[in-house]
């Protein structure tokens, strides 16, 4: 019925059907991040061994309450109401625009924020490519669907950077800076490992990205799919985008434009209120389809599990009535299963922050310029070997030229790594501290270990 | 009218905005903002036109490499809105009014007035795919492509080379 109803609108309104399809994906979003916000709260909570936020919503019934099941009573919901409590008083909260903001663009910048982080996610496909979900998602099944992730969320930026400058606050303007600087560097590597997915697929459909991933794993195994992280160069690519992601999203490690005990609160400093949680929710809204993004180049999309259930129902001479059930089940589930992946990405992000400290700047600088795009460049080249070899030699041949590729970049490396080694490890720095009670005195620091020079 | 006229007229007038902003704005930053605007709205037309590699190429390259320059306003003019000068002194404005006029009539007989009355045949949709540009680029022109991909390469180590303090 609600398929006929689909299809209908498909032949005769395909504009109103656009809308609706615009439509899915923003209510999930914009009904997905109050929940999320308590997920990280609670999850974070329980890693760093306190409670978090539990009590909002807890009713306790009276003694002498008239219906007998519930007298004396408690009814817990684990805090679930807080955020829709938080949203409250982010409404209600008066909302102060300082004297010296850049008016017009401290009010255009929160937006600006927000429009990446909900256009981002226009050419995912949350579900297969054909029967209903094929009319149903994703909005645009675009040529160039990944070239268009990458491009939007190089406009978030703006909103960051404009926040910062419009706030006139010179912590707000460093935050901005950083974050500016943050992504144009991380932007590279992050590229550069799409690139190398974009090469091993042959297209920039993320519809077809989904569709590779499910041919037989490695070429070799036909009932196992091949998700381009079980791959050797898909694997490295992956691990490559995720950083690069995580420095996108402004999240920790990488939280640095809105690091608390050096810049008060980065770019959003001056924003209160209703403001503050526009950026607030561009942020999680961010992280939530970037997961998305992660999910469908290198985990397989909407697939619940790296099996071909069809392949199996075909080929194996038994439980075909099962195989076909989960084929069913692979196809009418895969909404929730992607929403799912969505959330185990955001559950990485939510790990990572209770476990790693923040990045220095240099050390940001030094992973991203010096780490991970040369290590993406050269799996880039690994990439195109494949592609070359598997034409020329077939699968196996692939394969084996990979693993000789990357055996030979680890040795180079090991290589290079000895030879930097012997040159001297850094620059020393001399500061001269000021003592009031005695004379000038220097140190010479070497590597940030003080050497305190002997008391004379 | 039809609802691509109408999509097109609002960007239009957009694109128009961004472009008159960047001119008449006395702050730099809303210069290079209506800058973005222009760029972006431009890709957005390129997309209605069918070419979605000029488009995503245009806000990917375009919109987003406008950053730097708001990075340079910001870091090195010190903008606070009322430095920049009004321009109209000096007969100034009179010379670039003539100029703009100038320009508009050539670019009306050059080119709005021979492609007025053109209707072609259906537009073709495999035009502006990324497959079809990388095959022009890689086997037509793969010539001009890598002595570019030589220059950029130039370039970058060049600015690495000055930008470098210690030799």
């Amino acid at each position: 019925m609600v398929a006929e109803f689909f299809f209908r609108l498909h032949a005769e309104q395909p504009i109103l059907l656009g809308l609706i399809r615009c439509l899915f994906v923003l209510v999930a979003i914009l009904s997905l991040v109050p929940p999320l916000i308590w997920w990280e709260r609670r999850l974070l909570s329980w890693m760093q061994d306190r409670i978090g936020p539990n009590r909002s919503g807890t009713i306790t019934f009276p003694d002498n309450f008239p219906v007998k099941g519930l007298a004396s009573k408690k009814i817990r919901t684990f805090g679930l109401i807080q955020p829709l409590l938080d949203g409250v008083k982010l409404f209600l909260k008066e909302d102060i625009t300082p004297n010296a903001v850049d008016r017009k663009i401290y009010f255009i910048a929160p937006a600006l924020a927000l429009f990446p982080a909900f256009a981002l996610g226009a050419t995912l496909p949350w579900g297969p490519n054909y029967g209903l979900y094929g009319i149903l998602t994703p909005i645009a099944d675009v040529e160039i669907g990944i070239l268009y992730v990458l491009a939007i969320s190089s406009l978030g930026a703006y909103g960051i950077v404009l926040a910062g400058y419009a706030s006139n606050n010179k912590y707000s303007l460093m935050g901005g800076l950083r974050a500016s600087a943050q992504l144009i560097s991380y932007e590279l590597a992050m590229a550069m490992s799409v690139a190398c997915i974009i090469m091993a697929v042959g297209s920039m459909k993320l519809t077809q990205v989904v569709a590779i991933q499910e041919d037989a794993l490695w070429g070799a195994v036909p009932f196992l799919q091949n998700w381009f992280i079980f791959t050797p160069f898909g694997f490295i690519a992956a691990i490559i985008f995720l950083i690069a992601l995580i420095a996108e999203t402004n999240r920790a490690p990488f939280d640095l434009p809105e690091a608390e005990n050096e810049l008060i609160a980065g770019y959003h400093t001056e924003y209160s209120s209703m403001k503050f949680a526009v950026f607030f929710m561009g942020e999680y809204a961010a992280m939530f389809i970037f997961s998305g993004v992660f999910a469908t180049l290198f985990l397989g999309g909407y697939n619940i599990l790296p099996v071909n259930w069809g392949w199996m129902a075909e080929n194996l001479g038994w439980g075909q009535g099962l195989w076909r059930a989960l084929e069913g089940a692979n196809y009418w589930l895969a909404p929730i299963v992607f929403l799912g992946k969505c959330f185990a990405g955001i559950t990485f992000f939510v790990w990572l922050r209770a476990t790693l400290p923040r990045l220095r700047y240099d050390q940001l600088m030094n992973l991203g310029w010096k780490s991970l795009l040369p290590l993406s460049v050269a799996n880039f080249i690994v990439v195109g070997l494949w592609v070359i070899m598997t034409k020329m030699y077939g699968v196996m041949g692939g394969w084996i030229a990979v693993l000789a590729a990357f055996g030979i970049l680890t040795v180079l490396y090991l290589n290079l790594v000895k030879i930097a080694r012997t040159s001297p490890p850094m620059e020393k720095r001399t500061v001269t501290l000021v003592n009031p009670t005695s004379e000038r005195r220097s140190v010479t620091m070497v590597d940030a270990k003080p050497q305190e020079t002997p008391q004379a | 009218m039809t609802l691509n006229q109408i999509a097109f007229l609002v960007m239009g007038a957009a694109a128009l905005f961004g472009a008159v902003g960047v001119v008449f704005f006395r702050s730099p930053v809303r210069a290079a903002l209506s800058l973005v605007i222009n760029f972006f709205v431009l890709g957005l037309i390129y997309f209605m036109l069918g070419s979605q590699m000029l488009g995503i190429s245009q806000i990917m390259v375009y919109a987003g490499a406008i950053m730097v320059l708001f990075l340079f306003v910001v870091m090195m003019l010190r903008d606070d809105g009322k430095t920049d000068k009004p321009q109209t002194q000096e007969g100034k404005f009179l010379v670039g009014l003539v100029a703009s006029l100038a320009i508009a009539a050539l670019t009306y007989v050059a080119v709005i007035s021979p492609t007025m009355n053109y209707t072609g045949e259906k537009f073709n949709r495999i035009y502006g795919t990324p497959q079809s540009i990388g095959t022009v680029l890689f086997t037509q022109y793969v010539w001009p492509f890598e002595v570019i991909s030589i220059l950029l390469l130039v370039g970058i180590v060049g600015s690495i080379m000055l930008a470098k303090r210690k030799f």
